[in-house]
């Protein structure tokens, strides 16, 4: 390794290229970083589809509930989608403003202290939203809820009745969203700062004002920076096993009722919660439940793959 | 800078006194416990080696208290207990992979005969932890809340759903009692809590509660929080709940009183004891397995119904030697007038009385 790590492109014009030892095993150990993840994710999904066949195969009287797996595990999707759609409704256009506000809007020194903020939000615990969001947010939220009740009780959504302590859907959403509020803001940040200063003086030059601006140029360039924050946030709010925990009062249900205390409870916690006392068929349930949420996932990650190589060639980026 | 640094050194000082006290008081916690111990517990005075249970967590404060006393009398002797949870300890003891299992409901049917298979012979199986499950409450201005067991399960069935309804008028009379609406609070993990509550409930209003009788909870759409804590902070946070935790944590909230006979009763470890002593025996599990069929509908106003008792299942004979003296030494100090009091200080349990004790102790004395 004495010669710089610069020297290749101009000392070396032949057509063959010089590989040098650490080439060799920085390439080797790369592709092995990368093979593993593979073996990885390969290695789970195998563990739980093999783990999960006695669910599928056991009668529904030996279930948990003693009906159809589909019955048991559908209103787990349906909390664990649920809670995930709040948080991202809330979450995503809430980033998408602060990372305005920290590349476009404030001044730099306040700018870096606020991203650095912001960034911290992702370093604390999810058990530390969990006990946050039962302690402070619920009892809190509880006029609140009363006041939707009253007057939008009408939205099925609303429908009450209010929950006694504050436990619900709208509270596990609002906590969830704080909880992926930094990963999207992280990464539409960097989206926005990479936009190109001559897109934006042009855009400026020709008399946009500073939001017309943001709105012709920023936006549009940062648009799959954005689809992929939030779906990184969605993985996280998909996935959210404390806080929901914790939080929710859930039990085997589907309803969209967002402020009562029955709740669907989503498919993280309840393998949380139903775990430790579980034997038997009722593990390979959970395991089962967990391969569903695995799939979900994959689902999620793959549309938002889908949906940024779409929108690849109008961004402006690459 | 000077007295800066002096200050410094003080707080060192102070820190290091403080770190030798601790260290002292240690030796003195170890030494008492051993002099006290080897005094009480003669016959079975020095046994070593390690034996491991597993199972049910409500064992899990008493299980700690009663290794903290045992291994202070018997220094050599490791005990390891793993709180996954009554039906993983069943398991994992079916399987050999621990000696002794905690249990919040006795063993039977099938795992019964698994069991036996196991041991090669009859299991030992006895009651080692009995507690009063309160049902708590928070309502402002009613304090002293009487329910017949009828009414207990409506409210849980969400059946009732004010706390003015007549049901609740009747079993309360003279009292003023407001339109708040009622939100039961229930566990929303599995729980040996759970199982004996709603068995309490199916045993003793029958026809208002239509449920099966499981470690979950069967009514869908309750408050359902995690584990005895959460549903104790989500009773005092919310108005007008009601839900079900073990007596010794449920301080500071209403407990209302259940109508047994014609009296109604507060939760008392007293009266979890005496419901065990007036209950019988299941004679399924061989002439040493003390599994009990509580009595829950008891007329006895001494005894209170809702009450939770814990098992320890172990076998009758292991081919280890040391293995046999160590699990008989250490189950004969769980049920010792010392053990279920340290049970007792430790994790707010009742006691076993004498006649249960007398019962039992022939069992434990078996194994070989």
């Amino acid at each position: 390794m004495s010669a710089p790590t610069t020297t290749p492109a101009t000392a070396t014009p032949s057509t063959k290229p010089v590989r040098q030892l650490g080439d060799r095993i920085f390439a080797g150990s790369a592709t092995g970083a990368g093979v593993l993840i593979l073996i990885v994710l390969a290695g789970v999904a195998v563990f739980l589809i093999a783990q999960a066949i006695p669910a599928f195969t056991a009668s529904p009287e030996e279930l948990p509930g003693g009906r159809n797996l589909a019955v048991y595990i559908g209103p787990l999707v349906f909390g664990t989608l649920l809670s995930a759609l709040i948080a991202l409704l809330i979450a995503t256009p809430l980033a998408v403003a602060v990372a305005l506000f920290i590349t476009h809007y404030a001044p730099r020194r306040l700018a870096q202290g606020l991203g650095y903020v912001v960034d911290l939000l992702a370093a604390v615990p999810s058990i530390v939203y969990g006990l946050w969001g039962v302690a402070v947010l619920a009892p809190a939220s509880l006029p609140f809820m009363t006041r939707l009740q009253d007057y939008l009780g009408w939205i099925p959504l609303f429908a009450g009745p209010v929950s006694a302590t504050g436990r619900t859907m709208l509270v596990v959403g609002v906590t969830l969203a704080v909880m992926i509020l930094p990963i999207i803001t992280a990464v539409s940040r960097e989206v926005f700062l990479q936009t190109p200063k001559l897109h934006e003086e042009a855009a400026l030059a020709l008399g946009a004002t500073r939001w017309e601006m943001i709105r012709m140029a920023v936006l549009p360039f940062g648009r799959s920076g954005i689809i992929s924050g939030a779906m990184l946030g969605l993985g996280r709010a998909l996935g959210e096993t404390m806080a929901v925990a914790i939080i929710l009062s859930g039990s085997g249900i589907v309803t969209f009722n967002l402020i009562s205390s029955s709740n669907p409870s989503s498919i993280a916690a309840n393998i949380a919660l139903q775990f430790p006392d579980s034997t038997g068929v009722a593990v390979n349930t959970l395991i089962a439940s967990g391969l569903v949420l695995f799939v979900i996932t994959l689902l999620v990650n793959s549309i938002a793959r889908w949906i940024i190589n779409r929108r690849r060639e109008f961004s402006g980026a690459n | 800078m000077k007295t800066m640094r002096q200050k410094r050194a003080r707080i060192a000082a102070v820190g290091l006194a403080a770190g030798g006290a601790i260290v002292l008081a240690g030796c003195g916690a170890a030494n008492e416990g051993s002099s006290a111990g080897g005094a009480s517990s003669a016959p079975s005075s020095n046994v070593s080696g390690t034996i491991s249970g597993a199972g049910a967590s409500t064992q899990q404060a008493a299980t700690q208290a009663w290794v903290a006393g045992f291994t202070g009398s018997n220094p050599d002797a490791t005990i390891n207990y793993d709180p996954s949870g009554s039906g993983a300890g069943r398991t994992q003891f079916i399987a050999g992979g621990v000696d002794w299992a905690g249990s919040d409901a006795y063993i039977k049917g099938d795992e019964l005969g698994k069991a036996q298979q196991r041991c090669g012979g009859d299991i030992v199986e006895i009651p080692v932890y009995v507690s009063p499950i309160a049902v708590v409450y928070n309502l402002p201005g009613v304090d002293n809340l009487q329910l017949s067991p009828s009414t207990l399960a409506k409210i849980f069935d969400k059946k009732i759903t004010t706390w003015n309804d007549p049901a609740i008028a009747a079993d309360n009379p003279g009292v003023n009692l407001p339109s708040t609406a009622i939100a039961p609070v229930n566990r929303s993990d599995k729980s040996g809590t759970t199982q004996n509550f709603a068995d309490y409930l199916k045993a003793a209003a029958g026809a208002d509660w239509p449920y099966d009788v499981s470690d979950s909870w069967p009514v869908q759409g309750g408050e359902a929080a995690q584990g005895t804590s959460g549903v104790v902070g989500a009773v005092k946070a919310g108005q007008g709940t009601i839900g079900y935790a073990d007596e010794s944590q449920a301080q500071g909230l209403g407990q209302a009183k259940i109508k047994v006979g014609d009296q109604y009763v507060g939760p008392t470890p007293d009266g979890a004891a005496k419901l065990l002593e007036s209950s019988e025996r299941v004679s399924e599990g061989g002439p040493h397995a003390f599994a009990y069929k509580l009595n829950r509908t008891v007329t006895d106003s001494s005894a209170y119904p809702i009450s939770l008792v814990s098992y320890a299942i172990a076998c009758s004979k292991y081919t280890d030697a040391a293995k046999s003296g160590l699990v008989k030494a250490y189950l004969n100090y769980v049920i010792s007038p010392e053990g279920q009091q340290a049970a007792q200080q430790a994790a707010g349990s009742a006691p076993l009385t004498d006649a249960i004790r007398q019962q039992i102790t022939p069992a434990v004395s078996s194994i070989a």
